[in-house]
């Protein structure tokens, strides 16, 4: 779509941090920004679900969310940024917008309250894009099994589970090296069989 | 439903400045897309409606679609159709492929692995 194709403009990539309330997002963005990942004063004033809806007013919304993102430049062409999914359900409209085009996702979950991570989960499975989910690991919180915790969510083999601490770089590093790993895994997989059958499906 | 709340105020105004247009004239605008001001754009630039050239003179340097939504104070649906219209005059230009190659998704990973 490049209106004018200039060399000298980086183009971007984006990997969706999502999870429950509370879970590390904004803590594990920052591990590896560049900038400061949560500015609340930097809002974005988002008109409802459809813009088409306009039309009938009483299918408006207006709210303000917070955009949770960090940035992290790769090289002269290439910037990464992750975009943290708003917690609150009644921000689920920007999902969308939040996860169209993105490389994957990171499911961060918090072993005290996996529940948390269910909805985050359901709508990622669904959509049959890579992700992986990280066990953040939180002071207090019981020691466990990743392989645990796949099996109490019932998540299949082909989703990778990883433990991770969000305060950490090298272990965001990780995390993010996995999802690469899986993204990469999914383009050859979609290259070699199945692939026909998901193109045409768009 | 009352007609003078600020909410009101706040909903009808931004897609003035599109002329009540709700559609982008150019597709694939992601949130995370950079767009950048041609050089020629600061010549132009003045010629601009308001919250155009603020866009423009915001992007000297490469901003985020969600930047540039934050920077001037509207929905990221108005900022999309506003800059869409710059792309087609050919004041600001971006670059997004839809689809990335097996090397390039290579090369992201090994970048990811030496942060």
């Amino acid at each position: 779509m490049s209106g004018r194709s200039d060399k000298s403009v980086p183009f971007a990539v984006k990997i969706v941090v999502s999870g429950g309330l509370g879970v590390g997002k904004t803590t594990f963005i920052g591990a590896v920004s560049e900038i400061e990942p949560l500015d609340t004063e930097a809002a974005i004033t988002q008109v409802s679900v459809g813009v088409d809806s306009l039309a009938g007013v009483e299918g408006k919304t207006t709210t303000t969310v917070a955009l949770d993102f960090g940035r992290i430049t790769l090289d002269s062409s290439i910037v990464l940024y992750l975009f943290g999914t708003p917690g609150q359900d009644r921000f689920s409209f920007l999902w969308d917008d939040l996860v169209e085009g993105a490389l994957g996702t990171v499911v961060l979950a918090d072993t005290r309250r996996i529940e948390d991570s269910f909805p985050a989960l359901d709508f990622f499975e669904e959509r049959d894009e890579p992700f992986v989910l990280a066990v953040n690991r939180f002071d207090g919180a019981q020691h466990f099994d990743v392989e645990e915790v796949r099996e109490a969510l019932g998540l299949g083999d082909r989703v990778p589970v990883v433990a991770c601490d969000a305060r950490d770089r090298s272990s965001v590093r990780d995390v993010l090296a996995a999802l690469m790993d899986q993204v990469i895994g999914k383009h050859l997989a979609a290259r070699t069989g199945g692939g026909r059958a998901r193109a045409l499906a768009r | 439903m009352s007609e003078d709340s600020a909410e009101d105020a706040l909903f009808v105004r931004p897609f003035i400045m599109t002329g009540g247009r709700s559609e982008p004239v150019q597709a694939g605008l992601r949130l995370e897309t950079l767009v950048v001001a041609v050089e020629e754009a600061h010549v132009r630039g003045p010629g601009l409606e308001f919250e155009r050239q603020r866009i423009v003179a915001l992007c000297a340097e490469p901003k985020t679609v969600a930047e540039v939504a934050d920077g001037i104070g509207v929905p990221l649906g108005v900022a999309k159709v506003l800059i869409a219209d710059l792309m087609v005059g050919g004041l600001l230009a971006s670059r997004q492929p839809t689809e990335l190659p097996l090397h390039v998704l290579e090369r992201i990973r090994d970048h990811v692995r030496a942060l």
